[in-house]
């Protein structure tokens, strides 16, 4: 079915040896789009020693592995991964290119995207093949890439295409597309790559690295309390954190409670954040804006306590309790404890 | 020594306040009703080159790509501390994509020529891409940095600066030029100065100078050209670039030089009600305990 079209790549994201979550995740989602398409799926794998990755991407899904190994290529730095995949892609003109909405992600994507002048869409929850007809030169573009995304301005998501030449390429955040299982002992090729970097390319030195294992783990929390911008301050989002810690929960929150200060990044669920689906998340003082949904839709139990009845969270909670979460949280906790 | 830094900052509707009359009843956004702001984290990227300033010495060169009103964000950083702002405006540049953007940015680099820094905040917060910083890197083919906290050191044209990664950060040496993108924990962006806020409140572009002599122009009255070469000496004058000005190829700019299109833009219709009500009383909370419980959502 494909008039020669290109593949789908996906840019794997390793450091040391472990490969990130998205990679795999993204492995998932483009062995489908690449069946629609009929076509490979390959990843595309740099670091120092990576070769033993090689199965694992066989088996999540990779039909072939591009591999380049090289000193220079570990930590990830922007300058020679940009010019080893702009490269890769002059050879082999994909169709596709996935990245993780990573750190690493998202100062790669955009310099290879501008080096080959490819358009490039951010934070997609949704990915589609459909037929785009360019209404500006009224051709029909046939089985492009659908980068669906929420966009600025209340409650409304857009569908996006790319109208120019191939690749087609967007970033994906961490556990928005499902991970399929791997097929154990599932086999692929592996082309090796060479690696031409001049001094020019690497330089720009890492002279430390300091990693932390993170302690927060909201993608596989089976219980959050997530809080909003309705929480009112700082001090009392110390109560989101009581309540959490009560019930054996994480601890989450909407972009405007991290905007204000009250909470890291690494809490925010959403578009722009982590995408979770526990067993319970309980949204004290979340409006429910169509981002913050992206993230949290898919839970299997969702409570929402807001003063407003009329705040868009109650259309997807399963119990809602309208008044005050100052009252109500302190409330639920007790009759919790009183139950357990 | 002394450094040129280019900070590139954005004109943005205060996403945080889209309530009120600001929605439309089809759940759309009615931008015209909505605050504009200075990008939050464009904020931090001055910051950090007024920083670089009072270390250095050198001067710091603002510039906005924007409609006319973008001016309210080149006067704020006037008011911070920016030496000097230019506005880069044009009806061509509308309807630009992340790409598109890049280019004109890079375009007004290049006419500006000698920066040792390029600067932006990370992401601006009604798109949440943070793709232009890298993008403009690359036109400029400099180094970037993402995610900067600190520029610790510069010594020998060689920056050494702290950046955050994913659960972590680094510390890496770029050679200058080159692009950092700032975020929200580099630093506590400083207040306007009083006194500079009270001498650069009549910091105007050209566009804003025909608009206070209205039906005036340059051709038939000297009056503009004298005011201009005023402002212009007293350091009031905001440069204002049009496409030609930067000489930005009419093709890789706005709507035509933005490779990704919106096909469609859907509302999404939220059923309404279908959520048990529970009353906030000691007995209806009480019996959400038990159904949580009974239901066995938590273990
Ligand atoms: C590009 C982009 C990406 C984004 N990504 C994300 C994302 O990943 N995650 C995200 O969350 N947002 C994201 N947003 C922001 C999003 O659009 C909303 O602005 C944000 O989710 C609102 O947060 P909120 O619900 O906490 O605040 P608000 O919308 O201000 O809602 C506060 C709520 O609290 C209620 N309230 C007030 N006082 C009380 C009280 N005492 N008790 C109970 N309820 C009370 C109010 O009725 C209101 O409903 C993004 C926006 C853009 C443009």
């Amino acid at each position: 079915m494909s008039e020669n079209i290109g593949n789908v790549w996906i840019f794997i994201e390793q450091d040391s040896g472990d490969i990130a979550d998205v990679s795999l995740e993204l492995l998932s989602k483009g062995c489908q789009l690449a069946g629609e398409l009929g076509v490979k799926t390959e990843a595309v794998l740099f670091g120092a020693k990576v070769e033993g990755l090689v199965a694992t991407l066989h088996e999540y899904g990779a039909d072939n592995v591009f591999i380049a190994e090289d000193e220079r290529l570990e930590p990830f730095s922007a300058l020679p991964y940009t010019k080893m995949i702009v490269e890769l892609v002059g050879a082999h003109r994909p169709n596709i290119i996935l990245f993780g909405a990573t750190q690493v992600g998202r100062s790669l994507a955009p310099r290879v995207a501008s080096k080959l002048a490819a358009g490039l869409t951010a934070d997609c929850t949704a990915l589609e093949i459909d037929d785009y007809e360019d209404k500006a030169s009224k051709t029909v573009m046939k089985n492009r890439l659908m980068q669906i995304r929420p966009a600025f301005g209340g409650n409304i998501i857009a569908t996006i295409a790319n109208s120019w030449e191939d690749p087609q390429m967007v970033t994906v955040r961490e556990g928005v597309m499902p991970l399929s299982e791997p097929e154990k002992g599932r086999t692929g090729e592996v082309t090796k790559v060479a690696v031409n970097l001049s001094d020019e390319d690497t330089v720009v030195k890492v002279i430390e690295r300091v990693k932390a294992e993170s302690d927060v783990n909201l993608k596989g929390a089976r219980i959050i309390v997530a809080g909003g911008y309705g929480v009112g301050s700082k001090d009392d989002f110390n109560l989101i954190k009581k309540f959490a810690d009560a019930i054996g929960g994480e601890v989450a929150a909407s972009r405007a409670a991290v905007d204000a200060g009250w909470i890291d990044h690494e809490h925010q669920v959403g578009q722009t954040g982590v995408t979770v689906r526990p067993k319970l998340y309980i949204a004290c003082g979340i409006s429910g804006s169509v981002q913050h949904r992206a993230g949290m839709s898919d839970s299997a139990k969702i409570i929402a306590i807001n003063t407003d009845p009329d705040a868009p969270i109650f259309s997807i909670a399963h119990y809602g309790i309208v008044g005050d979460l100052k009252e109500a949280i302190p409330m639920l906790m007790k009759a919790l404890k009183a139950h357990a | 020594m002394s450094l040129t830094s280019l900070v590139f900052v954005k004109q943005v509707p205060d996403t945080k306040n889209v309530t009120g009359d600001a929605m439309r009843p089809d759940g759309t956004v009615n931008r015209g009703a909505l605050a504009a702001i200075f990008n939050p984290e464009d904020l931090n990227a001055l910051e950090l080159a007024l920083d670089l300033r009072e270390r250095y010495g050198g001067r710091v060169v603002v510039c906005t790509m924007g409609p006319p009103a973008a001016a309210a964000v080149l006067r704020h950083s006037l008011y911070m501390g920016a030496d000097e702002a230019i506005l880069l405006t044009d009806r061509s540049f509308a309807g630009a994509d992340t790409l598109a953007t890049s280019y004109a940015l890079s375009c007004a680099a290049k006419k500006l020529g000698d920066y040792d820094l390029v600067l932006c905040g990370r992401q601006a917060i009604d798109g949440d891409t943070a793709q232009v910083g890298p993008q403009v890197a690359e036109k400029l083919d400099i180094p970037q940095v993402t995610y900067v906290e600190k520029v610790l050191e510069v010594k020998d044209g060689v920056a050494t600066v702290r950046n955050l990664i994913d659960g972590g950060h680094e510390v890496v040496k770029t050679p200058l030029p080159a692009l950092l993108t700032a975020v929200s924990s580099a630093n506590e962006p400083r207040p306007a100065g009083a006194r500079r806020l009270m001498r650069y409140k009549k910091a105007m572009t050209r566009t804003e100078l025909l608009a206070k002599h209205a039906g005036k122009t340059y051709e038939d009255s000297n009056e503009l050209a004298v005011e201009e070469e005023k402002l212009r000496e007293r350091g009031l004058w905001i440069h204002e670039w049009s496409a030609a000005d930067v000489d930005a190829d009419p093709q890789r700019i706005g709507f035509a030089g933005s490779p990704t299109k919106v096909k469609k833009i859907e509302n999404v219709v939220l059923a309404a009600g279908q959520f048990k009500e529970i009353p906030l009383t000691e007995e209806g909370i009480d019996a959400l305990a038990k159904e949580l419980i009974e239901d066995n959502v938590f273990v």
